[in-house]
């Protein structure tokens, strides 16, 4: 299939960047970064700079690969990351437009990549459970009801790409955060620090500048993932309630 | 920071105080509603006038309409506020919009509050504004103490011109788009989510943004074209 590519070029943080259009030929088996591998094997060979482009597993579960394709986080497909978007959901002739994720919390790096390390720090302010809580063995003697541990599951599958930034009107990184503090506080190791955690990842996460979540729910229908925004609503429900209530989780 | 401040500048805490507030305003709308539907009685404005009359000088009723003109600017303040934070989140615009996934509503929230509070302030200057500085004629009613404002005719003379209620229906257009997404927005933003709840507290927000703007679009309309 003969593709017209239109790609986010920037050189660096500094360069204001463009979009450039290339010519590909691909096929339906390929997956969306194998048809970008075979392009920078073309500029290669051209002797120009290949598209950056971050990405690593290649299976779906790192969270690495981060691109808005025709402006859809990860592409048009539900559920899947750009790894896993196959070229058979295009057509013949078709023209793509890639850009990178954008939010003034996720600055440039170069091309399509962009630094999410914002998301490390909201992890880093809270996201942990203090204490060693043991084996898996140890998790399992814990009897927690289904309906609960699936929640956590659900949760827990963030992996943190950032897709629901990328897709948020206003830049907001609530589903993430949510996702984060949910999978802690839904079980029983992490629900001991769940209020001081709320705390603690909501101030970075605004520190970082993230948008004011409106309640669009745009993130949620991009998340590959899958993840729902009643997991924004608990944290909503645990700030407030730790905001008002205890007397003092956070210096 | 004290944690109160804290709390009411963090991003959660500015969105409980648009839910809060929105909630407040949705409550009035239905009762602003009620009251004025006695404009379509058929008796020279008695029971609305002297509703006027009751709604401006019963001491309950006049503390709560200062909080509610205190919520209205608090809402309308701290949507500024938001909406200039979101839009600083993300400076650079993506080529390709997406708009697929999201509700018009939902986009442009703080368009449509905006045009709102214009309304407001053109509805407040042309009936609150005048009954206020005493420009409306005094009315005495049979059975009823004292003269009142005559806001009925007001509003007749007002709902007579074209142009007004254009720009009312307009309002009430704008007020439909703003609740059709406030409504239940305001709920999750409380944390209130629930597998059983929302579908409900999704449908009745959809009837009540129907209702309240039709009811409201209504008045106007059957005032010019009716009587």
């Amino acid at each position: 299939m003969d593709l017209t590519l239109k790609i986010w070029r920037q050189k660096g943080p500094n360069d204001k960047g463009r979009l450039e259009t290339y010519q590909v030929k691909a096929t339906e088996e390929m997956s969306f970064l194998e048809m970008l591998d075979v392009l920078n094997q073309q500029l290669i060979e051209e002797k120009k700079d290949p598209v950056a482009f971050d990405h690593d597993c290649r299976e779906g579960i790192c969270g690495a690969c981060s691109m808005v394709i025709n402006g859809r986080a990860h592409g048009p497909q539900k559920a899947t990351t750009t790894c896993q978007l196959h070229m058979r959901h295009f057509k013949d002739g078709d023209t793509i437009t890639v850009e990178p994720f954008r939010a003034d919390s996720f600055p440039a790096v170069k091309d399509l990549v962009v630094d999410r390390s914002a998301f490390d720090r909201i992890i880093q302010a809270g996201g942990y459970i203090s204490v060693n809580t043991g084996q898996a063995p140890d998790g399992n003697d814990i009897p927690i009801e289904k309906g609960i541990a699936s929640k956590a599951f659900d949760a827990a599958a963030c992996i943190g790409c950032g897709a629901c930034v990328a897709a948020c009107p206003n830049a907001s990184a609530m589903l993430f955060t949510s996702a984060k503090v949910s999978h802690l506080s839904l079980l029983p190791q992490g629900a001991v620090e769940g209020e001081r955690r709320a705390q603690l990842m909501v101030n970075q996460m605004d520190k970082e500048g993230f948008g004011n979540c409106s309640n669009t729910g745009a993130c949620e229908v991009e998340c590959p993932k899958e993840i729902s925004i009643s997991n924004i609503a608990r944290l909503n429900r645990q700030f407030i309630k730790s905001s008002l209530s205890t007397d003092k989780v956070v210096e | 920071m004290s944690w109160f401040s804290r709390f009411f500048v963090s991003s959660i805490g500015r969105k409980l105080i648009m839910g809060l507030t929105g909630l407040f305003l949705i409550l009035f709308l239905v009762i602003h509603l009620i009251g004025n539907l006695q404009l379509l009685n058929d008796d020279e404005g008695f029971s609305f006038n002297t509703y006027a009359y009751f709604m401006t000088h019963n001491g309950l009723i006049k503390t709560v309409s200062i909080g509610l003109y205190f919520f209205i600017i608090l809402h309308a303040i701290q949507g500024i506020v938001i909406t200039i934070a979101n839009r600083k989140a993300r400076r650079s615009r993506y080529a390709v919009a997406n708009t697929q996934i999201t509700s018009w509503a939902a986009r442009n929230m703080a368009i449509l509050g905006i045009l709102i509070l214009a309304f407001l302030f053109m509805h407040m200057g042309d009936f609150w504004l005048k009954m206020k500085l005493g420009h409306l004629d005094m009315v005495k009613y049979e059975g009823f103490d004292v003269p009142v404002n005559d806001l009925y005719s007001r509003v007749y003379t007002a709902f007579n011109v074209w142009w007004i209620v254009l720009v009312y229906i307009i309002g009430q257009i704008a007020l439909y788009f703003h609740l059709k997404h406030g409504f239940a927005s305001a709920f999750q933003t409380l944390g209130w989510n629930h597998p059983k709840y929302t579908p409900i507290i999704k449908g009745i927000g959809i009837i009540y943004s129907i209702i309240i703007p039709l009811g409201f679009a209504l008045i106007p309309l059957y005032i010019y074209f009716v009587k």
